[in-house]
């Protein structure tokens, strides 16, 4: 296998209910990934790409086929070894922030590294790190709010705090600038392009083009299936989009 | 996730909502509480009629009417209606018999000079009462056999009447009124303190005969004969006891022309009053572990059905710590950890309620209570073992909810 593959899905399918209710929400899909690249994954409400999302960050499982992320076969694990899974290796950036509430922005970057098994953290080593990775998004000064107490693209810059403390091999990110105006909305982006440059994996699900236009590649999903793939490649020269196309 | 963190959380979401978790707690609370009063309430009854068994003296055996046999027959003479005053004098010709004592109560006014006390305790015993119930005397004497006999106006004081009544000048040989009956005091008892209920040292001891002649208002004791309630036997030998026991009830039977199958008498020994007392205590204590058992049930209940209220309003929370890495066992723990400190906290506000409710009980009515710590221990180990039987459940739908739906919920 090529090393630069981060993501691989072979015949990735998922069915959602039994018998004739049965919807069919991801059918047989083969999709590559590189390391660093920044794909948006796009389509109507309908399509699937919530359910690609859900799989590639492995919070669901797919019902047939397989996802090797990293060089590892998804498909096989339970419901503890997926948890572990996401802790070590994938940053979860929601549209709907997803802070925990009462809970200041330390606090809330702080979390992925409690549930670290590998390593055992104290409680300096974990406020340092956090406090470096919400420099990095540009909130040093507000690691003591609460999530109230921030705007919402502030909210959105904690969130990527949290997804970057445990240095993922991917972040994936839901809609990341589908609750935000137009400014917190660039601004965010331009956070997540920097993450990109600095060689951060990056999946997004959107369905704004403007957005997605930004992007290296967008895979567009139509009830299902890949329909049609963008290669936007003007993007970082170093690591050149390679199409991952049946 | 280190344990001393989802304690921290556990504890936190139990502060976040105050009125409701102490609102939660409260069956908890009433049940340790009310297992750690009962407790101590049926120590202290333990504690008090042991302490009357052991200063009763050994050796002793009661006998008292049976009502249920021989009722109230009627009629003159001594053979009938239950125990008579003269019933004693033949107990104690028996051999093996070292004293007899009878006992009748009274009330009266004492007077003493110009010291008046109301409503004094009055004890009309035999002159083997000392003896018989291991009671020392002061100064001066008990009053003997004859004195009973001739129903001579003799008292003995209690320690504390006598420091009312005479305060510091010598009281033997001085007079006292009793209701309207002039008695000469003899002896005053030693210091005995508090038996159960009654306090020794503040009673006056006087011939049981003279109590039926002036102080008991029954019409028909002249002619049916002196009624009494219990006869007290002391024993030479205990281990001749059952013998004893034979001949005094073959002589009552004949007394009294009653059949030994149907006597209209009982005779206890201390042996059968301790049995009642464990047969009671034993009793006390079922119903007591059944009431405790109920409560801390419906204080689990409480618990499980605030946990699936707390899960539900936490969804999303469960949620976005399965996204970040939170495993089944990560969220059941911190849930099983809420559940446990809802009871814990619970069973500790219970215990001080239990400690102080006993306490105040004790000070406040006449019943008297010894806190007993096995119950202390054992009503909040049972309150943490509900905390997590009951968190349980709870804690399982946390930790099998799937992470899309929670991340989803509103």
């Amino acid at each position: 296998m090529d090393p630069r593959i981060i993501i691989e899905t072979q015949a990735l399918t998922q069915v959602y209910g039994m018998g004739d209710a049965s919807v069919v929400a991801l059918d047989a899909v083969d999709l590559q990934i590189e390391t660093g690249e920044f794909v948006a994954i796009m389509g109507p409400s309908g399509s699937g790409k919530s359910t690609l999302m859900h799989i590639l960050g492995c919070l669901a499982k797919p019902t047939r086929g397989r996802y090797i992320l990293g060089g590892e076969n998804t498909s096989d694990l339970n419901k503890t070894a997926l948890a572990h899974f996401r802790n070590q290796k994938i940053g979860f950036v929601f549209q709907a922030y997803n802070l925990l509430p009462r809970t200041n922005a330390l606090r809330n970057v702080i979390l992925p590294l409690q549930y670290d098994r590998l390593f055992d953290w104290s409680l300096e080593a974990m406020e340092a790190k956090a406090f470096e990775v919400l420099k990095l998004v540009g909130l040093e000064d507000r690691i003591y709010h609460q999530p109230q107490e921030l705007s919402g693209g502030q909210q959105q810059r904690v969130a990527i705090a949290r997804a970057l403390v445990k240095d993922p091999l991917l972040i994936i990110a839901d809609e990341p600038t589908g609750n935000l105006d137009s400014k917190s909305g660039q601004e965010i982006m331009s956070v997540l392009h920097q993450l990109h440059d600095a060689g951060t994996t990056i999946v997004m699900v959107t369905h704004d083009p403007e957005t997605a236009s930004h992007t290296e590649r967008e895979i567009h999903l139509f009830d299902g299936r890949i329909d049609n793939v963008v290669t936007n490649g003007k993007k970082n020269s170093k690591r050149r989009p390679k199409e991952g196309v049946k | 996730m280190k344990p001393i963190e989802v304690l921290r959380i556990a504890w936190e979401a139990v502060g976040k909502n105050k009125v409701r978790s102490l609102l939660t707690m409260l069956g908890i609370i009433i049940g340790v509480s009310a297992v750690i009063i009962m407790v101590s309430i049926s120590a202290g009854t333990e504690k008090t009629i042991e302490e009357q068994i052991t200063n009763l003296g050994s050796d002793l055996i009661f006998i008292s009417p049976n009502f249920s046999q021989g009722g109230f027959r009627g009629g003159p003479g001594a053979a009938e209606g239950g125990l008579v005053f003269d019933d004693a004098f033949a107990i104690a010709e028996l051999n093996g018999v070292k004293g007899v004592v009878v006992e009748q109560n009274a009330s009266q006014d004492v007077r003493a000079g110009n010291v008046a006390l109301q409503g004094v305790s009055i004890l009309g015993t035999t002159a083997d009462f000392p003896s018989v119930r291991d009671y020392q005397i002061d100064q001066g004497r008990y009053f003997n056999e004859l004195e009973v006999d001739r129903t001579q106006n003799v008292a003995v004081l209690g320690a504390s009447l006598a420091q009312e009544l005479f305060a510091d000048s010598d009281p033997i040989g001085q007079d006292i009124v009793v209701g309207s009956t002039r008695l000469t005091v003899i002896g005053i008892m030693a210091e005995r303190g508090l038996v159960g209920d009654v306090d020794y040292d503040a009673r006056l001891y006087i011939p049981v005969s003279v109590v039926f002649k002036r102080f008991t208002d029954n019409q028909f004791s002249r002619i049916i004969g002196d009624r009494v309630r219990m006869i007290y036997v002391e024993l030479e030998n205990p281990e001749t006891m059952d013998d004893t026991i034979l001949q005094i009830e073959l002589m009552l039977a004949k007394r009294h022309d009653v059949s030994l199958e149907e006597p209209d008498f009982t005779v206890t020994t201390q042996q059968d009053i301790i049995g009642t007392q464990e047969a009671t205590t034993a009793a006390f204590r079922s119903l007591l572990s059944w009431v405790a058992g109920v409560s801390l049930l419906v204080g689990g209940i409480g618990i499980m059905n605030i946990m699936l209220v707390s899960v539900t309003e936490r969804t999303r929370e469960i949620g976005i710590r399965q996204s970040v890495g939170a495993t089944p066992n990560d969220i059941r723990a911190q849930f099983l950890a809420e559940a446990l400190m809802l009871s814990l906290v619970g069973g500790l506000i219970g215990v001080l309620v239990g400690g102080g409710g006993a306490s105040l009980f004790g000070s406040l009515s006449d019943m008297r209570t010894v806190i007993v710590p096995i119950s202390i221990f054992l009503s909040f180990s049972s309150a943490a073992l509900v905390g997590i039987f009951f968190g349980f459940y709870p804690a399982n739908q946390a930790a099998n909810l799937d992470p899309i739906e929670a991340l989803r919920y509103e």
